[in-house]
């Protein structure tokens, strides 16, 4: 691995992004109009929106860098780019940290404009600090990049790499705790929200929330958040080979 | 062959099986250092499987291929070996210059190159405009020059010529000449027989086996054909019979 390629990889990437402005006006936009909305939906249930609403600040930035890397994964491997640099003086690890630094500063400014609104503008309360949120914000960016550059391997086509999203995100998103209290899930689906991710990433957020010190338990369920990028990097590493039939 | 120089690729019992089909049941081959070897035969031959082997992402059967000393795809070759898939491999989303940049970047060459390599596959006045915006032909002349930018010594080319016109195919294959003078070895595959005349060496496939390979003016005096086109005819001929 090179600092060299790795960095050029991040900046290659953001370039990309740059080049399409209506995908960076989604991103940074979207999770903030749709803080706007949800305030109003619950304009009668104040403290649903509170609720909710710092959990989301946290989670958007999974969800969108999971999708814009399955599509950015599948490109490089449908197009030839990723044989290419296969073929180049490059480490896999060049390519997915490269990767993971530009997501990773998307998912800052995501959730830095859309705390900005919800604290700011929406009267938004969270309890710790709101730097904690943002970097959870960060901590989730990136395991949706991972899960999003693992999962694209089993794409063939946009279609599937877009749908994967739903078949993967949504049940986490059921059961991590947003929609419904963990406790009050029956034993099999409480089980199963034990082992995603995104219910650790829903917890350490409410606690931030909810306490003024959120302390180790907070700092335990982001640390559990970092491990499952991790592990979803290694399985992305898998997919990365150099020689393919 | 060997006794006209140095192999740059020497294959042995190469096979390559897909989908349960063997696409290549098992073939040897040496391609000479510093010249110009045109890799020939119908498109479904075999030739790009060969070439991914040869440049080391194609999964191989059984056999050896060995590139300029070492094992294909070897770690040492990543900045020795340049490679031209058939379908143009760069981001449509950048410019031209931006994706030289970047894969100048990762070969760790500078700056001036990417601008010398612009200039060789004459795409100066390009140079800010996006890669989806251009032409077929002109996208893959930045593929082209990408694997131009670390100056190798062995530059695979699939099919680097189809689609473009008369005058930039003169032109690129000048440059092929050029860089086979200054001692690299160039293997290029194509489907278009007369490119075989600008070739020092030929190879022709058929079905994933070769049916020759040798110098083009040997292959000429030995099937007595008149072009490379004939000569083929008569060596898929006389093996049909």
């Amino acid at each position: 691995m090179s600092p060299r390629i790795t960095l050029a990889t991040a900046r290659r990437v953001l370039l990309q992004l740059r080049g399409d402005p209506r995908t960076i006006a989604l991103l940074v936009v979207v999770p903030s109009a749709l803080l706007v909305l949800m305030r109003f939906v619950f304009d009668a249930q104040p403290a649903v929106f509170q609720r909710v609403g710092v959990p989301m600040v946290g989670i958007f930035p999974l969800v969108s860098m999971f999708l814009v890397t399955s599509i950015a994964m599948l490109r490089e491997r449908t197009t030839g780019t990723l044989e290419r640099l296969m073929t180049m003086p490059l480490a896999k690890l060049d390519i997915l940290v490269g990767y993971g630094l530009a997501f990773a500063l998307m998912g800052v400014v995501q959730a830095g404009v859309a705390s900005a609104v919800g604290f700011g503008a929406l009267g938004l309360d969270v309890a710790g600090p709101v730097w904690m949120v943002v970097a959870l914000a960060v901590a989730n960016a990136l395991l949706g990049m991972a899960l999003g550059l693992f999962l694209s391997a089993f794409a063939s086509t946009e279609f599937q790499a877009v749908q994967f999203m739903p078949a993967f995100l949504l049940p986490q998103l059921l059961l991590c705790g947003l929609i419904a209290p963990r406790e009050s899930m029956g034993r099999a689906l409480r089980w199963l929200s034990d082992v995603l991710p995104m219910s650790y990433a829903y917890d350490a957020l409410s606690r931030v929330a909810g306490d003024q010190h959120p302390g180790r338990r907070a700092a335990l369920d982001a640390a559990v958040v970092a491990g499952a990028a991790a592990v979803a990097l290694a399985l992305g590493a898998a997919t990365l080979r150099r020689r393919t039939g | 062959m060997t006794d006209l120089g140095v192999s740059a690729i020497e294959a042995r019992d190469l096979v390559v099986v897909r989908g349960g089909d063997p696409v290549l049941p098992g073939i040897s081959l040496d391609v000479i250092a510093g010249r110009i070897t045109g890799l020939l035969g119908p498109s479904g031959c075999g030739k790009t499987t060969l070439m991914r082997a040869i440049v080391g992402v194609q999964l191989v059967r059984s056999g050896s291929v060995t590139v300029l000393g070492a094992p294909a795809g070897s770690r040492s070759l990543r900045r020795r070996v340049g490679y031209v898939t058939q379908a143009p491999s760069v981001y449509g989303d950048l410019s031209v210059r931006e994706n030289l940049r970047y894969f100048a970047q990762v070969l760790g060459v500078d700056d001036d190159r990417v601008a010398q390599v612009t200039a060789t596959v004459g795409l100066e006045g390009e140079s800010a405009a996006r890669v989806s915006r251009l032409s077929g032909g002109q996208r893959a002349r930045v593929s082209l020059a990408t694997a131009l930018l670390g100056s190798p010594e062995l530059l695979v080319l699939d099919e680097p010529t189809v689609g473009l016109d008369p005058v930039l195919r003169r032109d690129l294959w000048n440059t092929f000449r050029a860089l086979a003078d200054r001692g690299a070895t160039l293997l290029v595959s194509s489907h278009v027989m007369e490119e075989a005349e600008r070739c020092d060496d030929l190879v022709l496939m058929r079905d994933g086996e070769i049916l020759a390979s040798e110098p083009r003016p040997a292959l000429l005096e030995r099937t007595g054909a008149g072009d490379v086109e004939r000569a083929f005819l008569s060596l898929v001929e006389g093996r049909d019979s």
